[in-house]
């Protein structure tokens, strides 16, 4: 049974028709050619397609595209304009937090959200913050440091 | 420590330049397998059997052609028609490409569901109706073997019963005498259970063959396109593709580590799919399919180690069971079907050892495939470095100090080991020395006395591995009789900028930088002006692709010295300009100068733009050169590994205190990537040795084939990871590098295993195989209480 | 990866979810936070014909002490109560256990309604449903009722909600002075089911006796399991070490674990033990503060 949406993403209204059954992911990797969200598994265990919706980061591969209707999407793609870089997205440069690049949008869309909650985490805490997010590449470490220095600078830009 | 020739702006050796690849992963606009897109693309699923053996009665496909949108079922007897039912192994096995009569291990491919979008595929694949008579499997290998067994591969000639091969090396009475003789002798049975490389994006392709140009050009996540290429080529030539029409376009992949080496049947059916329908087929593996497929280890070693009383090592013998499923598929150069299991002697000296080994078949996915391992050295390593502690424990004498009296010594390079190994450099006390004060190995000592009488289960675990990687000089290493050498090619611009391409595919391990800082030393061309590209087999020089660390010593090694072909046409062009003979100009970074008249010099832009300007008589214009780069040798970067742990007894939990990595990979290049290659690797190291294993039941059932119960660890599961270098180049590397992402896989497990098997040592334990979980602990705990 | 063909119908309000569940009949299944319905569709081990998405139904999600009762709504996320400094304050429990209900992302959807509704003894929520002993508010197109957690789990994915009934409120009795609550799970990583968990609550008179006690365990019994026995032992009695270690051994004895990829059944028993010890150990601690 086909529905019409109606959504916000990246800042831009699209109304599309959907498929009961059609996951999020696919409705944004495939009907919006938005591919930077991507897909890791189908148990919804390593955050490959994290977005954000309605500003919370969640799993686009474990929601149905009509259930979004209504809704406001970010995806890595919307996360800053074009040819910049949004703090977190220059932290991850800075640490050297991504290798193959693969879980790298979702993990920097978690990060976003977390750090909207978590402004000055500890290591600790930012490990549990991205634990839905699995990285087979870069072992972790410079990842945490790329999270810290983005809470770092959110800091400093918040004085 | 790291003395960079270059200034930052150059970015040669040395120093931590920031990634050029990363802008276009950051955004989301990397391209990758899945996100290819062609006009007219259709969708192809794999139809998978349930069932570990069984024969195939039948295949009806109505009902799934019934369901608008499935265009085809291809079934083996549909391939048989091309003779392309079967194909070859890198290891000259054979393996299906579709079954026609057998499914050989649970999860094979069955049929081929293709579609005009993949909901419908996958509603089609589950509409084809099989019909199987499942048969009794052969899952425990040391069954493999018995008189009552099936024989699995009755179609492979002279083959009487389930053994692949026997392989040997060494002097087996020597080392026989040797053990009989010596003071002491530990002996254990080490398992090193299946893993599974789990890369965050899985294997995939788009085959597009175009009916007009007779072009097939295949998207594919390999790590070798050039080898696929001429695999394609051999194996679907009868059918008309023959290699200058068959492109291969490795885009950006999503972590290789091994896994996406092999050329699997869900490839080839793609290819033959598309040569039949004459549009794009895209085939994506789920995670769930991924991970039943093509692992790594299932080696049943039973090590002796033999020494005199004061601990000097004398002799270490093993003799292996290697479980390889149904057919050997492993990705190992074809002299070595045991990879360099032989390096399994370690860091140690000593004269005499003997390897031993039997391959068997059993009904399990192809086993034995790479996984950052080195070809095999996870397993060598293991084994050596758990009897090393074992050997420890029982004469009663600390690890480090065992370990030190029995290296190889610095003077000793280049040293002979006891199974043939050549191994370049290495100043292994050094690295030890540096591992243990780091950590401060003696405080920890001092805690762990202290914390044994309070009863508490604290652990300290070494290891010093000796690793080999590069593959490798052509008179002994090829993969299916194509040499293991690796290329690149150089093209300077006018403007003074470079492109450059290599026979290599990185999968994360940061080329696009790190070859441009190799060029950037060698010609003192800044980093950011040299552009590098890899994979499309239509314009990338050949080479034998990336995984087992062998990309600096081959390709790293083409990269220098096609520099330095471009630096002696440049300093015979600069010798016109300066209008000197060629004997009179000298070379620094970047510049020709006269000698004894340094103010007379020329950039290498000037010498580049000269090249298409104001060429020298008698010269070839253009500024660009090649080279294949076949390596005399291979290189042997080791480390130290140290791992403090404290255990639980109530629960079994293990909580990684400390874990500190030394590194010795020869001169560096990036030392923030290699870092970064050390981290990832201790992750995906400790993730066997806590964490991973495929478990499978009697009936050959795989019973955590998704990731709910395949544990690859987060973030929490993964320690704060302390790293640091030691550094003795190679002397044969025209850079003295050596590779390095594999180390820390091959390292950490042994460090983990043995600082838990440490901890635990106090209630009785003297092994446990890995994954060592809280339940196998506390289990043998139990045990060991009764 | 890919859900078998089913129709979907979002409810606007809870009238036009009974409606719905009611027209279509047994094919059809409610989805709140999806991610424990969604994930068995994918694999295609459920199959509904028709979703019906209640996640949509206002002023069903908050956190609230009212008619000294704490009143959680159905449809509140799992993040939501993790971040709910009255739940932090008083109900420390919640915080335990949201730390290690799944990862962030997906206790960003997740309800509590859907986690208890799932019927799974796997789930974490259950068991402290159990301990804080909780009643559900269930409503339907025959009205409205209470059904308390002792009544409320039946079997493996079997509920005593009726046909068309939906949770709508968590009611759980407000905690007072002298109250405390522990969760903790052990689990073989981050994000996995429990290999045990064990979930108290209870409060401390003016004396230090053991007023109320409630003890549930996760995914040791093919039910949520409440640990009667233990709780017998320690209502009324001050709580001393060697009653904890005596609950631990009941917990022990009493859970009905199975052998399974987390561990051997006596392995699992034994791990019950310990974190009921423990648990009973930190409520205690947050009681007496």
């Amino acid at each position: 049974m086909k529905h019409e949406i109606t959504l916000t993403i990246n800042g831009e209204a699209i109304t599309r028709e959907v498929d009961s059954r059609l996951l999020l992911v696919h409705f944004i990797r495939e009907h919006l050619s938005l591919t930077g969200t991507h897909i890791g598994c189908d148990t919804s265990n390593c955050g490959a397609c994290t977005i954000l919706l309605d500003g919370k980061s969640i799993k686009s591969c474990t929601y149905l595209a009509v259930r979004a209707d209504g809704s406001d999407i970010t995806t890595i793609e919307g996360v800053a304009p074009d040819g910049s870089n949004h703090i977190v997205q220059k932290a991850f440069h800075d640490q050297h937090a991504l290798h193959c690049g693969f879980c790298t949008p979702g993990m920097v869309i978690r990060t976003i959200d977390f750090l909207k909650h978590n402004p000055n985490p500890t290591e600790e805490e930012i490990r549990w913050g991205i634990s839905g997010n699995l990285c087979r590449c870069t072992g972790y470490n410079n990842i945490v440091k790329a999270v810290q220095q983005a809470a770092d600078e959110m800091q400093k830009e918040s004085v | 420590m790291f003395n960079c020739k270059t200034s930052p702006e150059i970015g040669g050796m040395g120093h931590s330049v920031k990634r050029k690849e990363d802008a276009r992963f950051l955004h989301g606009k990397g391209n990758y397998v899945d996100d290819v897109k062609l006009p007219g693309m259709l969708s192809m699923v794999m139809v998978r059997s349930p069932y570990a053996y069984a024969k195939i009665k039948s295949i009806n496909k109505e009902k799934a052609l019934a369901i608008d949108g499935v265009l085809a079922v291809i079934t083996g007897e549909d391939l048989a028609q091309y003779n392309l039912h079967w194909m070859p192994t890198l290891l000259s096995d054979q393996q299906m490409v579709l079954p026609t009569d057998t499914v050989m291990h649970q999860s094979q491919e069955v049929c081929a569901v293709i579609a005009t979008d993949r909901y419908i595929a996958v509603d089609g694949a589950e509409a084809v109706e099989v019909d199987y008579e499942p048969m009794k499997a052969i899952v425990d290998p040391f069954k493999a073997l018995d008189s009552d067994a099936p024989l699995l591969r009755p179609e492979k000639e002279g083959q009487k019963d389930n053994q692949i091969y026997h392989w040997e090396r060494g002097d087996r009475a020597k080392t026989d005498e040797a053990i009989a003789n010596a003071d002491v002798v530990v002996k254990e049975r080490i398992f090193l259970p299946r893993i599974h490389v789990a890369s965050i994006e899985t294997c995939g392709c788009v085959a597009s063959y175009d009916k007009d140009t007779e072009k097939l050009t295949v998207y594919l996540t390999t790590q070798a396109p050039h080898a696929i290429r001429t695999v394609v080529a051999l194996v679907a030539g009868h059918v008309g593709l023959s290699e200058e029409k068959i492109r291969i376009i490795s885009p950006d992949i999503g972590g290789g580590f091994g896994g996406k080496v092999p050329v699997y049947p869900s490839y080839v059916v793609a290819i033959a799919a598309t040569f039949l329908i004459g549009k794009p087929v895209k085939w994506i593996e789920d995670r769930s399919e991924n991970l039943v497929n093509g692992f790594a280890r299932d080696y049943h070693m039973d090590c002796e180690l033999a020494a005199t009383k004061e601990g000097k090592i004398q002799a270490f013998k093993v003799k292996t069971l290697a479980d390889h499923g149904y057919t050997d598929s492993s990705a190992n150069p074809s002299k070595y079907p045991t990879g360099m299991f032989s390096i399994c002697t370690g860091s140690y000296d000593y004269e005499h050892a003997f390897a031993e080994l039997d391959a068997v078949y059993t009904n399990k996915a192809p086993g034995g495939v790479a996984y950052r391992c080195s070809f095999r050295v996870t397993e060598a390593v293991h084994a050596i470095e758990r009897m090393v502690d074992k050997l420890a424990l029982k004469i009663g004498k600390d690890p480090a100090e065992l370990r030190m009296e029995n290296f190889i010594k610095k003077e000793q390079f280049p040293y002979s080991s006891p199974l043939g190994w050549s191994y370049d450099s290495g100043d292994y006390h050094a690295t030890l020395k540096k591992a243990m004060e780091m950590i401060g190995y003696d405080d920890y000592k001092k805690e762990q006395v202290e914390k044994r009488k309070q009863g508490k289960l604290m652990g300290i675990g070494l290891c010093t591995f000796t690793e080999v990687v590069g593959a490798g000089p052509s008179k002994d290493f090829d993969i299916l009789g194509i040499a293991m050498f690796d290329s690149a090619e150089i093209r300077v611009h006018p403007t003074g900028k470079a492109l450059a391409r290599f026979g290599t595919k990185s999968q994360g391990q940061g080329h696009e930088t790190t070859y441009a800082q190799i060029l950037a030393e060698e010609l003192g061309i800044s980093y950011k002006d040299i552009e590098i590209d890899e994979g499309d087999t239509d314009t990338a020089p050949y080479g034998l692709g990336t995984y087992a660390s062998r990309s600096t010593p081959t390709a790293g090694a083409a990269a220098a010295m096609a520099a330095r072909k471009l630096r002696d046409k440049g300093k015979k062009i600069a010798a016109y300009l300066l209008e000197v003979s060629e004997e009179d100009i000298e070379w620094e970074i970047g510049k020709y100068f006269v000698k004894g008249a340094p103010e007379k010099s020329k950039t290498i832009q000037d010498v580049a733009f000269a090249a298409y300007t104001n060429i020298p008589p008698g010269m070839e214009p253009g500024f660009e050169a090649t080279h294949y780069y076949d390596p005399p040798n291979l290189t042997f970067p080791n480390g130290a590994y140290i791992c403090v742990v404290e255990v639980e007894e109530a629960t079994g939990a293990i909580d990684v205190k400390r874990f500190v990595a030394i590194d010795d990979c020869g001169n560096i290049i990036n030392p923030m990537i290699v870092e970064g290659q050390v981290h990832g690797g201790l992750t995906q190291g400790i993730a066997p040795a806590m964490y991973e294993g495929i478990e499978y039941d009697d009936e050959g059932n795989v019973l955590n084939g998704t990731f709910m119960d395949y544990l690859v660890p987060t973030a929490v599961e993964s320690p704060h990871w302390e790293t640091g270098h030691t550094i003795t180049p190679s002397p044969h590397h025209p850079l003295g590098a050596k590779g390095v992402a594999e180390s820390p896989t091959v390292g950490a497990p042994p460090a983990i295993a043995n600082a838990i098997i440490d901890a635990l040592s106090p209630l009785g334990i003297e092994h446990l195989d890995i994954p060592i979980t809280p339940a196998k602990v506390w289990e043998a705990i139990q045990t060991h209480k009764k | 990866m890919i859900p078998s063909n089913f129709t979907y119908h979002k409810a606007k309000s809870l009238q036009d979810a009974f409606a719905l569940s009611t027209s279509l009949g047994e094919e059809a299944k409610y989805m709140s936070g999806g991610h424990s319905l969604l994930p068995m569709m994918k694999l295609r081990f459920a199959t509904p014909e028709h979703i019906i998405d209640i996640s949509k139904i206002e002023g069903l999600s908050y956190i609230k002490e009212e008619d000294n009762l704490l009143k959680i709504g159905a449809l509140t996320t799992q993040t939501e109560m993790e971040r709910s400094p009255l739940l932090i304050e008083k109900y420390p429990i919640f915080k335990d256990a949201s730390k290690l209900i799944a990862d962030p992302a997906v206790r960003n959807c997740g309800t509590i309604g859907g986690n208890i509704a799932h019927g799974d003894a796997a789930n974490d929520q259950p068991s402290l449903m159990l301990a804080l002993r909780a009643n559900f508010i269930a409503e339907g197109p025959n009205g409205k009722r209470a059904i308390s957690v002792d009544e409320f789990f039946h079997g493996f994915y079997m509920t005593a909600l009726e046909p068309s009934e939906i949770i709508t409120e968590i009611q759980i009795p407000q905690a007072q002075k002298g109250s405390g609550s522990a969760y903790y799970k052990v689990e073989r990583k981050v994000g996995d089911y429990a290999t045990s968990g064990v979930a108290v609550a209870l409060v401390l008179d003016d004396t230090g006796r053991c007023s109320q006690i409630g003890i549930g365990l996760t995914n040791v019994s093919t039910v949520p399991m409440r640990l009667s026995r233990a709780e017998e032992l320690l209502s009324g009695q001050i709580i001393t070490d060697a009653l904890i270690q005596e609950a631990g051994k009941i917990a022990s004895e009493d859970c009905e674990p199975s052998s399974d990829l987390r561990g051997s059944e006596a392995y699992k028993r034994s791990v019950t033990d310990t974190l009921t010890q423990r648990m009973l150990n930190v409520a205690l601690e947050r009681a007496k503060q």
